[in-house]
């Protein structure tokens, strides 16, 4: 198992190399980042000569990308190309509040698609089984940004028609509050409901089929055969082993989860890293978008090593070696 | 043998020869002279009924058929896309016809706005019909270049494996490390928002990687056949096992992938588009007109209808693709959803 893992992440590093030199190739061709500084006649060109050259940005791409992975470990990501700002603290701090969000968010997505999973599979073709399926058929086609918007639309106009506050529609917190608070929580609220309902509707889906994959088992019919309570054989012996792919599903589903937080943080205006990172592509700020690149990239190489290692773990069959 | 024809004769009506329109596959005959069918059949020619004989394209279709909610997400598919093609004669007003005079009006019947006018008194209905229109249109595209890609690349990795095989696994493995709508992002604003065109290659140059570990996990496993042998001791080339004798046992998947990348192109499509790395707006674009409805979040109709026709495609691609895959692909058949 050990060397399993070791081994794993040493080959993720090649292609951590390789995808952060495309990326850094793709972003650096997609804009002059000094161009907004030449647009402003109060800059003297000496001025702008020296930031290039401070910045290495007169050299060719692969070695700029060189430069840039000396910073990366020396500096923590380097400093924006704007700002001149580090950028490390913009990373952790944004991640924290998205970390929040997701953690919440998954929670409450996996152990609801869980429950609702098992019921709708033990009563399959019941009333509660269509409800629940068409509820999740609609969840996988909901564009994320249109569900965000209907939720903040709609307590909007609660707000405005009845005067009551139940959750914010937009920012992170009121000025003053703190990260644990009931103010955070309600301005979290929905966001992390927008990424709950899209994330549900993928847990229940695979948790009710996993379920039947497992219920008409030999296995399964003997537990019962030997008189077993319902309640034993479904918790014991289906429920246990319907979970194994429900865990790697959850790891994988990282990667997703990143793309929807982008759209969601970007709608309800949270300081989250989805949101970091799309208003740094829009301003053409390459480190940054590099920094997001990289950390997300990490984070996922390390969601599919846990989904692996779990696997192994949850399932004897699977041996690594 | 007996069994299985029965069963099917038993759910299948037989029907009179003069009815048959169904062309019996060439194993039925042999140098001209039919082969007696076998076991149960015998009492159905005795009654002087004979069974048609089928294709496996004809059990597939039969499958797709009873399936309810596939026929239903057709049917929804067929009108609402049937809008788009035909959006010249369905809109009542061109995508762009601005009218001064009747801003942000609500859905009404009266001047024919059924969706209600937008802040500078465009149609909206025209808009959104305009807008299918372009989002089927990114739909497909992707859908077939992407599946052209996967299907060459998997069909190559699979078929000689080695260093093609492994350069693709490993790009396989590079497009899942990176966050994919982040990447999408990035390719967008490093061509430019533009045309639906260009978005559609961009989406289709990513897309096609799914595809491609099916192709090619078929590829591998069916190399090793016999038939394949066979052919090979034929004298078949490389391209004519790989065409000819593989291809068809991987029409399948590709059609099922396919359909289901559709709906996936046109989520992501709208994504993009929502974000302002997509399409650009003089062409109306759903993901554009739902931004574009942030600006009057009072006014639902505007981000009611686009979105909700969002919500309508996919689910009815969804279905339709759910359908396909339990006709065309009976091994992946899964329990019903």
């Amino acid at each position: 198992m050990l060397t399993f893992i070791v081994r794993r992440i040493l080959y993720s590093i090649p292609v951590l190399i390789f995808s952060t030199f495309l990326s850094f190739v793709f972003v650096s061709l997609a804009g002059n980042p000094v161009a907004l500084l030449n647009g402003n006649p109060r800059i003297p060109k000496n001025t702008i000569h020296l930031i290039e050259v401070q910045n290495h940005l007169n050299r060719s791409i692969p070695v700029r990308y060189v430069f840039w992975v000396r910073d990366l470990f020396t500096h923590k990501l380097g400093n924006s190309l704007l700002t001149f700002q580090p950028i490390w603290p913009d990373i952790t701090r944004t991640l924290g509040h998205t970390a929040q969000v997701i953690i919440i968010s998954e929670t409450l997505a996996i152990v609801l698609g869980i429950v609702i999973g098992i019921l709708s599979a033990i009563r399959q073709y019941s009333v509660f089984d269509y409800i629940s399926t068409s509820f999740s058929f609609l969840g996988f086609a909901m564009p994320t940004f249109w569900l965000a918007l209907l939720l903040q639309i709609l307590f909007v106009d609660i707000y405005l028609k009845w005067n009551v506050r139940i959750f914010y529609t937009s920012g992170l917190n009121s000025p003053g509050q703190g990260t644990w608070s009931l103010d955070r929580l309600q301005h979290i609220a929905l966001p992390v409901m927008t990424l709950c309902i899209i994330s549900f509707a993928v847990y229940s889906r695979y948790m009710r089929a996993s379920m039947l994959d497992v219920i008409n088992i030999d296995y399964v019919r003997t537990a019962r055969a030997k008189g077993l309570s319902d309640w034993h054989v479904i918790m014991r012996h289906v429920f246990r082993n319907a979970l194994i792919p429900i865990v790697t599903v959850a790891a994988l589903n990282i990667g997703g989860l990143l793309g929807g937080v982008i759209i969601t943080e970007t709608v309800f205006s949270l300081d989250g890293i989805g949101f970091y990172f799309l208003q740094k592509l829009q301003n053409g700020d390459l480190y940054a978008v590099m920094a997001y690149l990289v950390v997300t990239a990490v984070i996922i190489i390390v969601f599919n090593l846990i989904a692996d290692i779990l696997y192994g773990y949850l399932d004897p069959r699977i041996r690594y070696d | 043998m007996g069994i299985s024809i029965r069963a099917s004769a038993m759910t299948d009506p037989i029907t009179p020869v003069s009815e048959d329109r169904e062309v019996a596959p060439p194993q039925q005959t042999v140098d001209g002279v039919p082969i007696a069918p076998v076991g149960g059949l015998d009492t159905a020619l005795d009654q002087g009924l004979e069974v048609k004989a089928r294709s496996q394209w004809n059990y597939a279709r039969r499958r797709f058929v009873r399936h309810r909610l596939a026929m239903v997400g057709l049917v929804v598919l067929i009108i609402v896309f049937g809008a788009g093609i035909f959006a010249n004669y369905i809109a009542p007003y061109s995508f762009s016809e601005i009218d001064l005079t009747n801003l942000i009006s609500p859905p009404t019947t009266v001047g024919h706005h059924f969706f209600g006018t937008d802040a500078i008194g465009r149609d909206y209905f025209s808009r959104v019909i305009y807008g299918i229109r372009t989002s089927e249109e990114v739909g497909v595209f992707v859908a077939i270049l992407s599946s052209l890609i996967g299907l060459v690349v998997g069909a190559i990795a699979g078929y000689y494996g080695g260093v093609v095989d492994n350069l693709l696994m490993r790009t396989t493995d590079l497009v899942l490390t990176l966050p994919f709508l982040a990447i999408l992002l990035t390719a967008s604003a490093l061509l430019g928002q533009g045309s639906q065109w260009r978005v559609s290659i961009i989406l289709a140059l990513l897309f096609w990687t799914g595809l491609a570990r099916v192709v090619r996990g078929i590829f591998l496993s069916l190399r090793e056949k016999e038939y394949v042998e066979a052919a090979k001791a034929a004298g078949a080339g490389d391209a004519r096992i790989m065409f000819r004798h593989i291809l068809p046992n991987t029409l399948g998947p590709i059609i099922v992938n396919g359909t289901l990348a559709v709906a996936t192109a046109i989520l992501i499509e709208a994504a993009l588009s929502f974000l302002g790395f997509g399409i650009k707006p003089p062409t109306p674009s759903l993901g554009v007109l739902v931004s574009d409805a942030q600006a009057n979040p009072q006014q639902w109709w505007l981000t009611v209808f686009p979105g909700l026709t969002i919500v309508i495609i996919v689910l009815a691609i969804n279905f339709v693709g759910d359908g396909l895959r339990d006709a065309l692909d009976p091994t992946q058949r899964r329990v019903r959803a």
